[in-house]
């Protein structure tokens, strides 16, 4: 794995993709690392980074999918080019890649880290919800994906016999664990650090408390 | 002068590159038992800071002595102080003497966490306790609650402390939307920015009264930050919450620290200590003169 830096890189663009931004940046020496791997990006003005897994990389670029639901990610989507931030990553435990027959499974701004996940396992099925139109138009970023708007959830319609490989909000992981035991699925938490320092970001993983930026944020039972 | 991390805001196993860029590695808190912290949401960021609520997330000295010391030696090249909790006077007493050994550089006692039950003994009493079974340095970790900081510094050194540590994080709340606290403890300790004045205040306070060394730290991000601290008394700085956002602060403060020296003709630290002292004039006397 490789070892994580920190460097102040800058904006190459922000782009609306439905209700959110896909934040461009130059990628200057940092290494993408695995699907599912996240970074810590600078959030302008706030005091705490904000943790983000990389959507998409294209050469010399990272991008990453950013919801503004608060003041830091609103601030990371109000971002100019130019504007520069500091990056740090790759950082936590991305995806296994060893797979035969995935299939992707995302929710909402969960399917953050799939477009380039897509990329790796060479544009696998993949199964992804939204609440609403607008927010579907996400979808277009990951490859060979069917779309289900609520009340239709991506359990109703999650094909069998294939591994599971999913990223989303906590009742959506529930109920994929429950139907694919073994499912690799990417969890969320607040971070402060992202490296280990803090213990912020446990989450209570089948009663044991898990570091979610070490052990995490991809997590698999088996 | 020393630059050091604050208890508790770095984890030397999972980035032994970042303590090693301090002159010493301060361990997170070691209290008797195992402790697997409180129930997440932990931490809240605030407009200008944050709130932590982890709870000692610790292994027990047991397994810290057995487990954790040795694998801190072969990590990092740096002296280890360990930060010590408890629930009694007893308990740190008892852990004090289990790490007094050749590994264990410095003892820090953490009197003053704002995310657990206290003792009920006082931070002079714990200290006295600590002092009867162990000749290794005692710093003692001040709350910056306390309204005569002078005469707690007074307390603890006339208990045996070897040092002091000022100060921990303040206790604090934050509301979600839906006006219930994000951390699930309600309360936790805010750190970061806004902590600056306070700790200036709280270490002030206890240089007119002792002579004793102070690692001082609250919301240090900067060389000037750092400065000022020392003009205020600090002998060593320590770094926090800025790990978080920056875990190349060390080296990054220190640079700046020099610069900020420099630019004012200073050789070393020294030269800037407690030159924010005196004179402190009173609008009474500054109306005689």
């Amino acid at each position: 794995m490789s070892r994580p830096r920190r460097e102040r890189r800058s904006v190459v663009a922000v782009e609306e993709v439905g209700p959110y931004s896909l934040v461009r940046l130059e990628r200057g020496t940092l290494d993408p690392g695995t699907p599912g791997q996240f970074f810590m990006l600078e959030a302008p003005r706030r005091p705490l980074p904000r943790a983000l897994s990389l959507c998409l990389a294209p050469p010399r670029e990272l991008a990453f999918l950013v919801d503004p639901v608060g003041p830091g990610t609103r601030a990371l989507c109000a971002l100019e080019p130019g504007d520069r931030i500091h990056v740090f990553g790759p950082l936590g435990r991305g995806f296994r890649l060893d797979v035969a027959h995935p299939v992707l499974v995302g929710g909402g701004i969960g399917i953050a880290p799939l477009p380039y996940l897509s990329e790796a396992l060479e544009r696998p099925p993949a199964v992804l919800g939204f609440r609403s139109d607008h927010h579907a138009e996400a979808a277009a970023l990951v490859p060979n994906a069917e779309v289900v708007i609520e009340p239709v959830l991506v359990t109703d319609v999650l094909p069998r016999d294939r591994e599971v490989l999913a990223c989303g909000p906590e009742p959506m992981l529930e109920a994929v664990r429950e139907r694919a035991p073994n499912a690799q699925l990417a969890w969320e938490a607040p971070m402060a650090c992202g490296y280990g320092a803090c213990y912020g970001c446990v989450v209570e993983i089948d009663g044991e408390l898990k570091r979610l930026c070490l052990e995490g944020p991809v997590l698999c039972r088996s | 002068m020393q630059v050091l991390n604050a208890s508790g805001c770095l984890d030397a196993l999972t980035a032994p590159h970042v303590a090693n860029a301090f002159d010493a590695y301060v361990t997170k808190t070691v209290t008797p038992e195992p402790r697997e912290g409180n129930a997440p949401v932990r931490i809240a960021e605030t407009e200008h800071g944050m709130l932590n609520a982890i709870g000692l997330a610790n292994p027990g000295r047991d397994v810290f002595v057995r487990e954790t010391l040795p694998r801190l030696a072969e990590a990092i090249d740096r002296p280890i102080w360990v930060s010590v909790g408890g629930f009694s006077a007893r308990d740190y007493a008892e852990t004090v003497e289990q790490l007094t050994r050749d590994d264990v550089a410095c003892i820090e006692l953490n009197l003053s966490c704002p995310n657990v039950d206290e003792a009920p003994e006082s931070s002079a009493e714990i200290v006295g306790a600590c002092r009867q079974v162990t000749a290794k340095p005692l710093y003692a970790k001040v709350s910056p609650h306390s309204w005569d900081v002078g005469e707690t510094a007074r307390a603890l050194e006339a208990a045996g402390a070897d040092g002091l540590s000022m100060v921990n994080t303040l206790r604090g709340v934050a509301l979600d939307a839906t006006l219930r606290p994000v951390l699930s403890r309600g309360t936790g300790g805010y750190s970061g920015a806004p902590l600056r004045p306070v700790a200036l205040a709280a270490v002030l306070a206890a240089r007119r009264v002792t002579d004793l060394p102070i690692v001082a730290m609250g919301g240090v991000e900067t060389g000037r930050h750092a400065l000022e601290l020392i003009a205020c008394g600090a002998t060593h700085i320590a770094l926090g919450t800025v790990l978080f956002s920056d875990p190349d602060a060390p080296a990054r403060v220190r640079e700046e620290l020099a610069r900020e020296l420099r630019a004012r003709g200073f050789d070393t630290p020294a030269d800037a200590f407690c030159a924010a002292l005196d004179p402190v004039v009173s609008l009474e006397n500054s109306r005689k003169s």
